[in-house]
């Protein structure tokens, strides 16, 4: 007995269409039908999508995802480098603490960083009692406080994603680069980060798509100058009953998603790297 | 021959710990410059912990090691200045032919003009130019091999470290590359430090095998002594076949030494010094080195008559085994052009020269 190939991909195909493909377009076409003709469809979406707070959004979304990917590949890629060289026991240790929070509920996350940046926080007396600052510094309910918490929510993605490339690359090329001449930051740069780069390359890819739509912890977390498009959707469905809006921004986050994911690709081609 | 480019290396009482437990003790060898020196072991012998603690993978544990009299055994492997072939060749996959073999001088910072007359002599030197824009993926075990060998004498080393480097290659092809690395080292005249548990291998390229077992060696020297005159057991076994025969040291009636096993006294060299009588030893003589004759004995050789157990035909050679009464049965190895041939359960004689026979005492 052979399984054919198609056959395997069943579950997964069945699991797409009825969790994400049919109620995402139900949503969308119900949504967009409700408004009329064609041209009326083409206005409202001028109307929405171009207004100045879904542009700002969008600016904010994506500067937000660009920022916290960036401080997770610099947090993630020295915790993904100590684990590839890491004894068993250390390994077990970080990649426990890694993966718990992983395990943990978004919201309860969001909000213990919430006590620990608050006014009378953790952060904040520690600075005082230090005296590094005589008035507690506002780190909670703006941009700093978001990319802090959305940072650390994401970071396991990032970790696990270097890891898994960084697990890859045989030790006997460092050892090569090393036995060659090569000094170790001359050795990384030429050997190691190249080696590693397609991890790069998909652990930022993954923690951009996801931070560019993140809700919960910016709403939590930032100021009114934080606002990110899926808090625009949230607020569309929720407070104003708007589904259409909500709808339109919808897909201009999933538009704006791909663009960057097919640039990022087209940018990244692997096989052009490698030179084939 | 060219001018020898090797450093001289010593090897100063070199041992390493893990755990406390010795994985190589006591380490001592001087290799002078321009020698084809093989560390020959079975895994776990120790062999690659000493080619790591001489490349600067792995610290000693005490000892020192010596480069033209300079000690580097605290030194980042970088700093040693040796080339270096692995084991799977450790190409760079994201690297070209051209950039592997230059990474060596391009890290030295040398500039770009000497880079390139440097680049193109290495690959010269193993018949690679034409493929210099190719990767890793793109290239047989062979030239793979051919690569790391360029890469790792691009920037003209004096000593080039190998850690097994045909064991991935099939028997044809490995037999070209040993041709290949001794005529390229003697040319360079380079010093080589060569891994292998191959004995072929080690013999075919060697100017001087130490045969290494639990971290200690057992035996050095130059191939055909190591060959003909094992100083053990372990040594006699480990290089190609051997009639290693438990006994005890006894005479033989003229007076010359010998060993008796079973109750038959086998001659061995007589230059052998002479054993206490009774001493627990074993006689060693090479397959090859023993000749099988009917009706008669050879004159002037030593002798037992037997029966043909087994025979076996190898291709080049036609292999028998002998029952002669003994615990195991002699192995014999004629070549194929002696047209001889014996059939199973045939009367023989099994001759030898006594000088061919040893007693091993270890």
């Amino acid at each position: 007995m052979k399984l054919e190939t198609p056959l395997l991909l069943g579950p997964v195909i069945l699991m797409f269409l009825f969790g994400f493909a049919v109620p995402i377009i139900s949503f969308l076409w119900t949504s967009i039908a409700e408004i009329g003709s064609l041209p009326e469809i083409a206005a409202a979406f001028g109307r929405t999508a171009g207004s100045r707070a879904a542009i700002n959004a969008m600016i904010t979304s994506n500067v937000i995802a660009l920022v916290v990917t960036l401080c997770a590949l610099l947090i993630a890629y020295p915790i993904a480098a100590y684990l590839c060289l890491a004894g068993r026991f250390r390994f077990t240790l970080v990649i426990f603490c890694i993966v718990v929070p992983y395990f943990t509920s978004m919201i309860v996350r969001t909000y213990s960083w919430m006590i620990l940046l608050g006014r009378n926080g953790v952060v904040n007396n520690m600075l005082m009692s230090l005296g590094v600052t005589d008035q507690p510094l506002a780190l909670l309910y703006n941009r700093f406080g978001v990319i802090v918490g959305m940072t650390y929510i994401l970071l396991p993605y990032m970790v696990l994603t270097l890891f898994a490339a960084m697990k890859s690359v045989d030790p006997s090329f460092m050892r090569a680069a090393l036995s060659l001449g090569a000094g170790r930051f001359y050795a990384f740069r030429r050997i190691y980060f190249p080696l590693t780069a397609h991890g790069v390359v998909s652990g930022s890819l993954i923690v951009f798509i996801l931070a560019v739509g993140f809700f919960i912890t910016p709403a939590l977390m930032g100021g009114p100058q934080d606002t990110m498009t899926a808090m625009l959707i949230q607020r569309s469905v929720e407070i104003m009953f708007d589904w259409t809006s909500a709808a339109i921004l919808s897909i201009q986050l999933l538009v704006v998603t791909l663009a960057i994911y097919f640039v990022y690709c087209w940018v990244t081609d692997s096989k052009k790297m490698m030179g084939a | 021959m060219a001018e020898l480019r090797g450093n001289q290396i010593s090897f100063q009482s070199v041992s390493k710990l893990y755990n406390k437990l010795a994985v190589v003790s006591d380490f001592t060898v001087d290799i002078p410059r321009g020698e084809f020196f093989s560390l020959l072991g079975p895994s776990g012998s120790g062999k690659t912990t000493t080619l790591m603690m001489l490349a600067g993978f792995t610290d000693v544990s005490s000892g020192s090691i010596l480069v033209d009299g300079v000690d580097v055994s605290r030194r980042e492997p970088g700093e040693r200045g040796f080339g270096m072939v692995f084991q799977n060749y450790a190409i760079f996959p994201h690297l070209n032919v051209y950039e592997n073999v230059a990474f060596p001088l391009r890290a030295r910072k040398r500039p770009k003009q000497e880079v390139d007359a440097k680049v193109r002599e290495a690959l010269r030197a193993v018949q690679m130019e034409h493929l210099a824009e190719r990767y890793a993926r793109q290239l047989s075990g062979g030239q793979q091999q051919r690569v790391a060998i360029a890469r790792a004498i691009s920037f003209e080393p004096g000593v080039v470290l190998m850690d097994e480097p045909l064991g991935a290659l099939d028997k044809n092809l490995r037999y070209a590359m040993q041709v290949e690395i001794k005529e390229l080292q003697r040319r360079l005249g380079l010093t080589v430090i060569y891994v292998t548990h191959d004995q072929e291998e080690a013999m075919n390229m060697s100017d001087r095998i130490a045969i290494m077992a639990n971290g200690e060696i057992a035996q050095m020297g130059p191939p055909l002594e190591v060959y003909e005159k094992p100083a053990s057991r372990f040594v006699a076994r480990f290089l190609g076949e051997a009639n290693v025969l438990e006994g005890r040291a006894a005479r033989l009636d003229c007076g010359s030494p010998a060993v008796e096993v079973a109750g038959r006294r086998l001659g061995v060299d007589t230059a052998e010094e002479l054993p206490a009588p009774g001493m627990e030893c074993a006689f060693f003589v090479r397959p090859e080195r023993l000749k099988l004759s009917t009706g008669a004995c050879l004159p002037g050789y030593r002798q037992v008559s037997g029966t043909i157990a087994k025979s076996a035909f190898l291709g080049n050679i036609k292999r028998y085994e002998v029952d002669w009464g003994g615990p195991s049965p002699l192995v014999i190895d004629c070549a194929n052009s002696d047209d001889a041939r014996h059939v199973h359960g045939e009367e023989v004689f099994v001759n030898w020269k006594s000088a061919d026979a040893k007693i091993l005492f270890r």
